[in-house]
């Protein structure tokens, strides 16, 4: 008899890792060559895996909700006679078998406790419940086969269940964003800076537009105009829309790019994601309109590509939907700034020592300071103000 | 033959096993119902969709690099491909694994292209079928230029280029057209409108039937019920007729359906509305010849028990050979760069393999 372990393929090209969704047999069933075993979800897909081979299901090796690498053993098969696993069963405890799924939930032992029987575990686990001083006996084994796993040993030094918070594993999109954000402020020294504009001029082309018959049925919206004010911006302030190379040698170079491929963060239904608008800086006020919204309304779908989520050079964030000002904006990975827009509010506003009253937005601006200097930043932020203060008036 | 804007596809064979009433349009020659025909149809379709089947698996658990899905297509490329004879010569995309079949390419060596075992996998001219073109749209002018040199030979042969509804937004597909009406070439356009090109609907490539852009070269053209054997035999039979006999390109559209994913990279989840799948499932290529075999008394239980054992046995045997096959020699990369021997491949060649030889490591 011999047993045989399937790793995680990579079904995509060039996949690092992948999500066990739904293990759809469990151990002790006949599987057939092909038959469906597990769903898993890569960065691209989720896909049904097919049994390689024909036999018993021995161990799932990973529980579902988990991200393991490409490679990782997640299942063993075995011929059609029963492998005992781990550690010694006692003449009681009950193999697995086909017709009664085996105890994922308690082990054998603690439910019939036969005094003289060693609590079955794995030997790395034997040897994690040395360390930590604690009697594989005394825990309750989750394990497929009634074993205690290292969770179990973790979870009794836990707090109870009344007293602990509500868990939830970190998965898809948070993951992504996670990751994200962690490589940010791990290898990017980033600096922000903030500037209060007077976005009059920005309301008034936005109420010019709106009734204009030639832009009839295409949404503008203040975050059209920020748009295509960035994208100004960089024309004046190149460096801004860069990438920061670090080289095998040690040695590092900057890559400023010839197109502004311009990424805007919106709330979709699985969480923050940050697709790309590509050549933004090719298209007129209508074009980068009519972009701007199918985005935002694909990302909201759910029906933005993969190659849409990754990319883009330069990040526009708008915090003022959610009733923010201002704050400091962390750099999307590869990138060398991002921009944040703060709600539009009526605010006491001086002018040649007369007081008034004017629509109020604060920029925050954070860059890449290895890639741009405190001049670079506020040129550039200044840029954008002057688009929103006294917009093109035909744009 | 063309037909006007938004009419049905022409077909022979319904989803529920019934002939239609034969038209002036595509007519049905008695000999395409003879028992015999129509069991190899139906075994062809069957082996092919076994071979799809099995290719998918085998992607999913690791075997494989990549695998492009021709599942629902079947009676598109079997019945285009069992209309050629021995003069023609066909330049395939990378999705006809089941006209490859019918032109007797063994799957194993179809797969190693997908292992990365091999850089072809088959003599193009052994099958007449000429190797998977990844290049989207380039096959159509290969097939063109081929047509025009059988021209000049006056070999009395056709070619057929198998593309799909998202290549005919490709230049080099404009161009191919032009050329083979411009010079009369023997070549039959069959134009596999299987809905989607990667995740972006047909109605992204075109706003009119693609045959009706077709006939702007100057062509005929014929639109198809692709998931009908039968119709997709005769209107490649006479296409190629008309090819052969001097007169001149024909374009078919094959109207069918990718029943899976672009390739095993892809998730059609995220982009196919709901209903879309279903639907295509009542329109079976293999389950209405299936109907139409019992209904005529062609064939009987034993006969789909036996082509189902004859498939499984071959999903074995496919198994087993891919698992089994060993890596190439990277030397091998080098083999047919040039037909002939070329002094500088040599020079990479023993560059490329000295330190092997001599058991080092490249720098």
């Amino acid at each position: 008899m011999s047993e045989q372990v399937f790793a995680l393929p990579d079904v995509g090209e060039g996949l690092t890792e992948a999500e066990i969704v739904r293990w759809r047999v469990q151990p002790g069933d006949e599987v057939a060559v092909n038959d469906p075993i597990v769903d898993i979800e890569t960065a691209k897909a989720v896909v049904e895996l097919p049994c390689p081979y024909a036999g018993v299901i021995g161990e799932l090796l990973v529980a579902e909700g988990q991200v393991v690498a490409v490679g990782t053993p997640i299942l063993s098969v075995t011929g059609k006679s029963l492998l005992i696993g781990y550690g010694v069963m006692s003449d009681t405890a009950s193999l697995p078998s086909s017709t009664e799924a085996p105890a994922r939930t308690q082990a054998p032992e603690s439910t019939q406790a036969p005094v003289n029987v060693r609590a079955l575990a794995k030997p790395p686990v034997r040897a994690l419940a040395r360390e930590l001083g604690i009697d594989l006996a005394s825990v309750t084994a989750t394990g497929p086969r009634g074993d205690v796993t290292r969770a179990d040993l973790y979870a009794t030094r836990e707090p109870t269940a009344a007293s602990a918070g509500e868990r939830v594993a970190v998965r898809g999109i948070q993951r992504t964003m996670a990751q994200a954000m962690v490589r940010s402020v791990h290898e990017v020294p980033q600096v922000s800076v903030w500037r209060d504009v007077d976005v009059t001029g920005a309301t008034k082309l936005l109420a010019q537009l709106r009734t204009d018959p030639g832009w009839a049925g295409v949404r503008v919206t203040p975050v059209t105009l920020i748009c295509a004010a960035m994208v100004h911006a960089v024309r004046t302030t190149p460096i801004i829309n860069s990438r920061w190379h670090d080289l095998a040698d040690g040695t590092a170079e900057i890559e400023t790019h010839r197109q502004v491929d311009l990424s805007v963060a919106v709330a979709g239904p699985r969480g923050l994601v940050v697709p790309h608008i590509p050549d933004a800086d090719r298209m007129n006020l209508h074009q980068l309109a009519t972009a701007i919204s199918t985005l935002t309304e694909r990302a909201r779908a759910d029906l933005l590509t993969p190659a849409e989520l990754v990319g883009g050079t330069i990040t526009v964030t708008n915090i003022g939907v959610f009733g923010a000002d201002g704050g400091t904006p962390m750099i999307n990975p590869g990138q060398s700034a991002i921009l944040a827009t703060g709600r539009i509010m009526e605010r006491p506003w001086a002018i040649n020592g007369g007081l008034t009253v004017r629509p109020i937005m604060t920029l925050s601006l954070t860059f890449d300071h290895r890639v741009v200097d405190g001049a670079a930043g506020a040129t550039f932020l200044a840029a954008v103000s002057d688009y929103l203060s006294t917009p093109p008036s035909s744009p | 033959m063309t037909e006007g804007e938004h009419t049905e596809p022409l077909h022979l064979l319904a989803p529920d096993g019934s002939l239609s009433e034969a038209s002036s349009a595509l007519p049905l020659p008695p000999q395409l119902l003879e028992p015999d025909l129509l069991r190899a149809l139906f075994r062809d379709m069957t082996m092919a969709r076994r071979v799809d089947t099995e290719a998918t698996a085998l992607q999913r658990t690791g075997e494989l690099g990549l695998w492009s899905s021709c599942l629902g297509q079947e009676a598109a490329q079997v019945g285009s491909a069992h209309a050629m004879d021995e003069r023609d010569f066909a330049f395939p995309t990378y999705r006809e694994s089941a006209a490859a079949w019918v032109r007797g390419v063994d799957p194993v060596a179809l797969l190693g292209l997908y292992r990365g075992t091999t850089h072809g996998g088959w003599v193009p001219d052994e099958h007449r079928f000429a190797l998977f073109t990844i290049v989207l749209g380039a096959q159509v002018l290969h097939a063109v230029g081929y047509a025009m040199g059988q021209q000049r030979l006056d070999s009395g042969g056709a070619a057929i280029a198998y593309f799909g509804d998202g290549a005919t937004s490709e230049g080099d597909v404009h161009e191919a057209m032009v050329f083979a009406t411009v010079t009369n070439a023997p070549v039959v356009f069959f134009c596999q409108n299987n809905g989607w090109a990667i995740s972006e609907p047909v109605h992204r490539q075109t706003t009119v039937p693609f045959t009706q852009r077709a006939a702007g070269y100057g062509m005929p053209t014929m639109r198809i019920d692709g998931n009908d054997v039968l119709a997709s035999l005769a209107a490649t039979q006479w296409a190629l007729e008309h090819a052969r006999g001097g007169s001149g390109p024909v374009f078919i559209e094959a109207v069918t359906y990718r029943m899976g994913a672009h390739t095993t990279s892809d998730d059609p989840t995220r982009y196919r509305p709901p209903g879309e799948l279903e639907y295509w499932a009542t329109q079976d290529p293999i389950d209405r010849l299936r109907l139409l075999m019992i209904n005529r008394e062609v064939a009987a239980e034993d006969f789909f028990v036996e082509v189902q054992a004859q498939a499984d046995a071959l999903g074995e045997r496919i198994r087993a050979a891919v698992r089994g096959a060993e890596d190439p020699e990277a030397g091998l990369m080098f083999d047919h760069v040039y037909a002939s021997d070329h002094a500088q491949v040599e020079r990479d060649r023993q560059r490329w393999s000295a330190p092997f030889a001599e058991g080092g490591v490249m720098a």
